[in-house]
């Protein structure tokens, strides 16, 4: 276990370091490092494209997350409060959880057709003309709204599922007590369900943003190889990583793509430290 | 006064069940948004070329409008082209490599995570605590670097040769890199920890070795654990990607995720044929979807542990 794990764990991490600030790396070629440089990294900062995916990534994780997980809540605590059905519901909601990425990636792109969409007939019954969500014409506003709808349905289900799960773990006599005072519906999912469950929604908000920020298997189904309406139009960092990755035949892009994912590396870094910090905090009531 | 309680019940019960209805009708809107995906994809599957260009879309096809060739069109022969004389989706090529793969990862997995866990749940040894707090870090390293130069480690093991790769190499590259999982020695650690130690103790005496230990109390204490990971682990190949993309040099070797996109346009004239592109992505969900009502009370269970401990 921990051969495997030095082997393809803690090597590649500090390799990746050292691939970034190779010169001119070449790989599978037999050349090595001519050196060490910050060249690499002053070279995707300068790069639109590197800007584009993090704008992309950024767009896509701040507002998907924070959407579904407020969904979610309000599922679940709708589950908790009907009586039958519960089972079959909490099953059709975690469909999405066992499925292929790509091919339901797939599916969201038929339904975001322009012409042959269900998307678009809906939005005809109420007079809105045809939006071309993901193809050639499409706007950057209309796929980010796609990429979305397909990112916050396939996310859904998990956290219903440890929402509902999180709620059955509160205590009984919380609501109860609310009873007692009448408090309405509202003020008991505002002031008792959402101040309880908090630990575990700061826990989901940020294990759930981190996972958002590597998002790649989503833009694959729905663009394609692509990325995008336009070519890269959707690319994310991960994209933007792989995409220098494949291009290891021309002189310093694997230092370019390494570049970039130490980069993604900080960025989640500095996430999973807040979530800490956070935590240590008083976060419950 | 008795009948300010009746009407104040009145209103209650009236209140109760109007928010009852609104609540299902709510559940039950997310449920249709839910299925949608899936029917269209059935749908689509079955439309013709002709009636899948119809506008509006078709939303209901009568059994003798079903267009079933669009299956069976998956597995005829390409004339032309780079991929000439194979499947034009060669689902049960894609098929046999995702499950070879998904069982040697899970086996490995398996392996490595029950071993791991037992030493740090139970053994003594220099530096465990430390070791175990380095390993919980990696966890929040995101794959994507690795991949980078595990790809050029495959590499210079030889398992990535242009000109002669074997389905042994593809195997041995596409499982041993993911036979660990921090995760799962965390969440099966903490399985194990709930066991007391007395009973260790009381085995120790009898002279019971530690393997002899895991074997007979550990393991079978911990078993509704290890069938957890065992099925969130198998389910990882069917999404797997980007490395099985990568690292593969030939189409025959590659996983059904990747000969999902792509394979459908028509690279003359650009047009996708939607019908046999959605029959496709109909029959790599249909095994994951039997799996899943097979096994629904432990995928739900594990994955909502998962998320609630981890």
């Amino acid at each position: 276990m921990l051969i495997l794990m030095a082997v393809f764990t803690f090597y590649p991490l500090i390799n990746a370091f050292m691939i970034s600030f190779y010169k001119d790396y070449m790989p599978l070629i037999g050349t090595r490092a001519a050196g060490l440089t910050l060249h690499n990294y002053v070279v995707i900062f300068n790069n639109q494209l590197f800007w584009k995916s993090v704008l992309n990534t950024f767009v896509l994780a701040f507002v998907s997350v924070p959407v579904s997980i407020i969904i979610s809540l309000f599922i679940s605590v709708s589950l908790k409060a009907i009586p039958k059905l519960k089972g079959f519901f909490q099953t059709v909601f975690f469909l999405p959880y066992v499925t292929n990425a790509i091919a339901v990636g797939m599916t969201f792109a038929v339904l975001f057709n322009k012409d042959y969409g269900l998307i678009n007939a809906c939005l005809n019954l109420f007079g809105i003309t045809s939006i071309d969500w993901i193809g050639g014409t499409a706007s950057w506003w209309a796929q980010m709204g796609a990429l979305l709808t397909f990112t916050i349905w396939s996310s859904l289900a998990f956290k219903i599922l440890v929402f509902t799960s999180g709620l059955e773990n509160i205590d009984k006599q919380y609501y109860d007590a609310a009873r007692i005072d009448s408090a309405s519906k509202w003020t008991i999912f505002k002031r008792i369900t959402v101040p309880l469950l908090s630990p575990l929604i700061l826990y989901i908000s940020i294990t759930s943003l981190i996972g958002a920020l590597k998002a790649y298997n989503s833009v694959i189904g729905l663009f394609g190889e692509r990325l995008g309406g336009q070519p890269y139009s959707m690319i994310t960092i991960v994209a933007f990583v792989y995409k220098y990755r494949a291009d290891f035949a021309f002189m310093g892009f694997y230092s370019y793509a390494a570049a970039a994912s130490i980069i993604l590396f900080i960025i989640t870094l500095i996430f999973s430290v807040l979530q800490t910090v956070v935590s240590r905090k008083r976060v419950h009531y | 006064m008795s009948e300010i309680f009746v009407a104040n019940e009145k209103v209650y019960k009236a209140k109760k069940i109007t928010f009852n209805v609104l609540t299902y009708l709510f559940l039950a809107l997310v449920a249709i948004a839910i299925l949608i995906p899936f029917y269209w994809m059935l749908l689509t599957s079955l439309k013709s070329q002709m009636l899948m260009e119809r506008i509006p879309p078709l939303l209901f096809l009568k059994p003798s409008q079903w267009e079933i060739s669009n299956y069976f069109k998956l597995f005829d022969v390409v004339a032309s082209g780079p991929r000439k004389g194979e499947p034009l989706f060669p689902f049960f090529t894609y098929m046999r490599n995702t499950i070879v793969v998904s069982l040697a990862t899970t086996a490995g997995t398996v392996i490595t995570t029950v071993l791991s866990a037992f030493a740090f749940a139970r053994l003594n040894f220099k530096g465990r605590d430390t070791l175990f707090a380095i390993l919980i870090g990696t966890m929040m390293i995101p794959g994507e670097i690795f991949i980078l130069t595990n790809f050029l480690t495959v590499n210079s093991l030889g398992w990535y040769d242009i000109y002669d790769q074997t389905f042994m190499d593809v195997l041995l590259a596409m499982t041993l890199p993911f036979m660990t999982s921090v995760f799962y020695i965390f969440y099966l650690r903490q399985t194990f920890k709930q066991i007391p130690n007395e009973l260790y103790y009381a085995a120790k005496v009898d002279g019971t070795s530690d393997f002899q230990y895991l074997l007979k109390i550990m393991i079978p204490v911990a078993m509704p654990t290890i069938v957890t990971i065992t099925i969130l682990t198998s389910m990882g190949a069917w999404n797997a990607y980007i490395w099985p993309a990568i690292i593969t040099t030939k189409d025959s070797f590659r996983l059904v995720s990747n000969g999902l996109r792509g394979a459908f346009t028509d690279t003359g004239t650009g047009r996708t044929d939607f019908g046999q592109q959605m029959a496709s992505a109909t029959l790599v969900t249909l095994p994951l979807l039997i799996l899943f009502f097979t096994f629904r009370k432990q995928i739900m269970r594990g994955v909502s542990r998962s998320g609630i401990k981890g």
